[in-house]
């Protein structure tokens, strides 16, 4: 059934010749996603403004001239609109084959972010390649910075500005914004120097929405070398209280990246530079991988049995001595409900006290 | 919290108290700028000039530990001017005359000679406040890190109930909570006066309940808290289970932390680095790491989530719950033959009332905020809605108090302690990350550029900073963030171990320290002379 609208009106247009309802408010981009005709895209992303500047998600709208951008036309009743036809497609695949020949051919690694096989998978999709267009390249990289987590690759980069547009919409910082025009265009810092010395905080979001991998996670390319392909594993961030929905990516048991969960409900696509990038403690040489116990005085490696029984030895001799109250328990407030919920227990109904906290005091 | 973190983004006025979101919540924070975006005013109280001051309508830069005498002229303004929401003190509060009464005295003037903050900026952000159509209050440990910081939480609690700000969409008390998992500490009865669920330990029924579900016999009498336990460690209580704390850095006073440990019998860390801490235990265990585990956590808008192991954990490591399992066995304790992280979360949710209509099943996509009574229940994002959980919002009548410590002549400065963007806590995951380290790799004391000039000090120079209980050597760095006379650095980094330094005074309710405001002494570091 066609939706209503606040006036009772049934809202619906015509799309690729099916009748299909929608909301008020609603772009065409949206309208054709909902009912799975997707137009394909490169400066969209969910959480943004709608930009209109890549142009590939025009679609053609009876009664206008020219095609327009579906995803800055708000749908209206009784439009009829067609978004894949031959000529559109044509047009699509220019556009493509422009924005290919502006960047160097490279195969770009998903390990470089959420969307970085974006315009890649456009390009093969259309089969666009650079070789019509000879000529300029836009973008030049940026190769004076240091910082160990955000490559800024800008070779690849097409101009979409949803980097600059998630800094700011987003994460609200203005860390980096656009200079000059044409093939000079380029993404910038205020002074264009280091990331670190302008307002970036290294929350990883313009890495992550960028279409190219022209702003890449460092951390994870790392790997690029041992590794081709990788699973995700959802799991919540270990650092603060916000809870941010992240996607561990990992190969062969080992942690090679984070990225965020779009649809995490706590953070919607966005982290911290903790949540993002320092993810490398948990596999690290330092790692506890034995069970220790004190011998003459020194810390010393051992198995589990030996450690356990020591563990539960010296409790039983407190509590023979000195009675259940003198055993205490601090549980962790990083550690999963398991291990908190367990800790009470193992004092409560090990002991029968309440002698049990958390870390939450100081 | 009250209420979602979603909610963040539908305030008019947004009232922000002792927290320093965008370091220590980043992703929170993008919420409130969005919001302000939108239109919505925003109050910071801070002594710093912290980043959120920057974007505030009102910033109030009060002195450290002066919050009840901000919060009780903000509430004598708001009851002067008439701004209350009456209905709401009709119908969902008592006490509300009596509290009149008591904020009579707390005049803006008053206030101004103890904050320090001008009476003018504190009658426009009340204002502010009180004529908000949805004000929100987000707090962290800048309000409770404090002797009072229970009168502090109270002082907001009145605002809140004086103005109807709660219960609804887009307001609220919301606490915003450090760690990962601190909520779900509590949440699992890791205290000493509440079972799981925050069922009282002094309540025959609630033991009842729990000895029948253990098979064993449980004190009817709270335990004491952790800071009392350090306290009388070596005397009375002579064996620690620590588990995922580097209580030797992180807690306050630390001469005085790590003589308790070492006096006990017994020390047993279970952890997953060889922490300061572990350092000092008899026996060491391995633990699972993040990535590594399966399990749950709830966070701050009190959602329960699923973490998820990706990878093996690093050598012999297990997860917390089975070496308690184990430990539990050889002690002969009963009721830990678990077989996994989902028995143990669904035997929580049997015995919690906040997680009754959970289970292991239920929170694979974190859809629900506690509490869940029932099975089917959806969850309870927006809490206090048409009633408390004691009936009535009840007004209390806070009366301002002195730091546990002031400054003098001989400790002439405010040190006050919190956290840095790239790291966590005491370092002991990022300081093993490249990224953190990167961006920071020392810790540097933030001194305002005319005291830096005043107290002969150099910007990246050394100095020497002391207290009454200790000193410790720290490097300089000049900045208008901290205010003239008020010093600012980290606890993160063991080599500037700041809570040394810390420790002055507890809250005589929760015994949480007062790490916040510590007078100190600072001095050009003795260099050597040149040979």
């Amino acid at each position: 059934m066609a939706d209503s609208g606040s006036n009772g009106r049934t809202r619906s247009l015509t799309l690729d010749g099916d009748e299909v309802s929608f909301q008020e408010g609603e772009s065409l981009y949206e309208v054709a996603r909902r009912n799975r005709r997707p137009v394909p895209t490169l400066c969209y992303d969910d959480r943004l403004e709608a930009f209109g500047a890549c142009r590939l998600c025009v679609v053609e709208i009876e009664g206008m001239k020219s095609p327009a951008a579906s995803c800055t036309t708000e749908a209206q009743p009784g439009m009829v609109v067609r978004t894949r036809t031959e000529e559109l497609e044509r047009q699509r695949k220019i556009l493509l084959e422009m924005v290919v020949s502006e960047n160097p051919a490279a195969d770009i690694s998903p390990l470089r972010g959420h969307a970085s096989q974006e315009l890649g998978q456009l390009a093969e999709e259309y089969g666009a390649d650079g070789s019509r267009f000879q000529g300029a390249r836009s973008g030049s990289s940026y190769r004076g910075d240091p910082n160990p987590m955000i490559l800024r690759d800008y070779d690849h980069c097409i101009s979409c500005y949803r980097c600059v547009r998630v800094c700011a919409e987003q994460e609200g910082d203005y860390a980096i914004s656009v200079a000059n025009r044409g093939f000079q265009t380029s993404i910038t810092t205020e002074f264009a120097g280091r990331l670190e010395n302008s307002e970036c905080t290294f929350c990883g979001q313009c890495v992550q929405t960028c279409p190219t991998g022209a702003l890449a996670d460092l951390r994870a390319l790392q790997s690029e070398g041992e590794v081709k392909d990788f699973e995700l594993t959802r799991s919540i961030c270990p650092f603060c209280g916000v809870g941010c929905s992240v996607d561990i990516m990992s190969n062969d048991d080992k942690i090679i990246g984070v990225r965020p969960a779009m649809d995490g409900p706590a953070n919607e696509g966005a982290l911290c530079v903790k949540g993002q990038f320092s993810w490398d403690w948990v596999q690290h040489t330092d790692r506890l991988k034995t069970p220790l116990v004190r011998e003459n005085g020194v810390l010393v490696e051992t198995d589990w049995d030996t450690a356990l029984n020591r563990a539960a030895e010296g409790f039983r001799k407190v509590r023979e001595q000195h009675g259940r109250h003198a055993i205490y328990g601090i549980a962790s407030g990083r550690a999963p409900h398991e291990s908190s919920y367990a800790m009470q227990k193992f004092i409560r109904a090990g002991f029968g006290t309440n002698q049990i906290d958390n870390c939450s005091r100081a | 919290m009250s209420n979602p973190l979603v909610d963040m983004e539908k305030p008019d006025v947004i009232f922000c108290i002792g927290t320093n979101m965008t370091v220590t919540h980043p992703v929170a924070a993008t919420r409130l700028k969005k919001a302000m975006a939108r239109g919505a005013k925003l109050i910071v109280a801070d002594p710093r000039n912290i980043p959120l001051a920057h974007k505030a309508d009102v910033h109030l830069p009060l002195r450290v530990g002066s919050d009840t005498a901000l919060l009780g002229a903000m509430a004598h303004v708001i009851a002067r001017e008439g701004l209350m929401d009456e209905a709401f003190i009709r119908d969902r509060t008592e006490g509300f005359e009596t509290f009149r009464k008591h904020v009579e005295k707390f005049t803006p003037e008053w206030a101004e000679g103890i904050t320090s903050v001008p009476a003018a900026d504190i009658e426009r952000a009340a204002i502010l406040y009180g004529k908000a159509e949805r004000g929100a209050i987000y707090y962290t440990l800048g309000v409770t890190e404090h002797i009072c910081g229970v009168d502090n939480v109270q002082s907001l609690c009145n605002l809140v109930l004086m103005t109807g700000n709660i219960g609804r969409e887009g307001t609220g008390i919301n606490p915003m909570r450090g760690q990962n998992n601190i909520q779900g500490a509590g949440d699992t009865g890791a205290l000493p006066n509440n079972y799981p669920g925050f069922q009282p330990v002094v309540d025959p029924a609630n033991q009842v309940k729990f000895e029948k579900a253990w098979g064993t016999k449980i004190d009817l009498e709270k335990g004491i808290t952790k800071v009392r336990a350090l306290e009388i460690a070596g005397e009375e209580i002579l064996a620690m289970l620590i588990c995922g704390e580097n209580t030797v850095v992180s807690d306050p006073d630390r001469a005085h932390c790590e003589h308790a440990l070492k006096s006990l019998d017994h020390l047993v860390v279970i952890d997953i680095f060889k922490t300061e801490t572990a350092e000092i235990a008899d026996v060491v265990l391995p633990a699972s790491a993040w990535g590594e585990t399966d399990g749950t956590y709830t966070n701050t808008e009190r959602r329960v989530q699923r973490v998820r192991a990706a990878v093996k954990p690093q050598g012999l490591a297990r997860p917390d719950w089975w070496i308690l399992a184990q430990l539990a066995t050889r002690l002969g304790i009963c009721g830990f033959e678990w077989n996994g992280a989902r028995e143990v979360f669904d035997e929580l949710c049997k015995l919690s009332p906040t997680y009754y209509g959970l289970d292991w099943d239920l929170v694979e996509e974190g859809r629900h905020h506690w509490p869940v009574p029932q099975k089917g229940h959806p969850g309870t994002p927006i809490l206090h809605i048409g009633e408390f959980p004691r009936g009535r919002g009840l007004f209390m009548t806070p009366e301002y108090r002195d730091p546990a410590e002031t400054i003098d002549d001989e400790y002439p400065v405010w040190l006050t302690t919190g956290r840095r963007l790239a790291h966590y806590h005491t370092r002991t995951m990022t300081g093993r990350a490249v990224g953190s380290e990167y961006l920071v790799p020392e810790e540097l004391l933030e001194v305002h550029p005319d005291d830096v000039e005043n107290w002969g000090l150099e910007d990246g120079g050394d100095a020497v900073l002391s207290s009454r209980r200790g000193a410790v050597l720290i490097k300089v760095c000049a900045t208008t963030q901290s205010p003239r006379g008020t010093v600012f650095c980290s606890f993160s980094f063991d080599d500037v171990p700041i809570n040394a330094l810390t420790g002055s005074g507890y809250d005589p309710i929760t015994d949480t320290a007062e790490l916040k405001v510590c007078p100190v002494r600072i001095e050009p570091a003795q260099t050597d002379p040149v040979p």
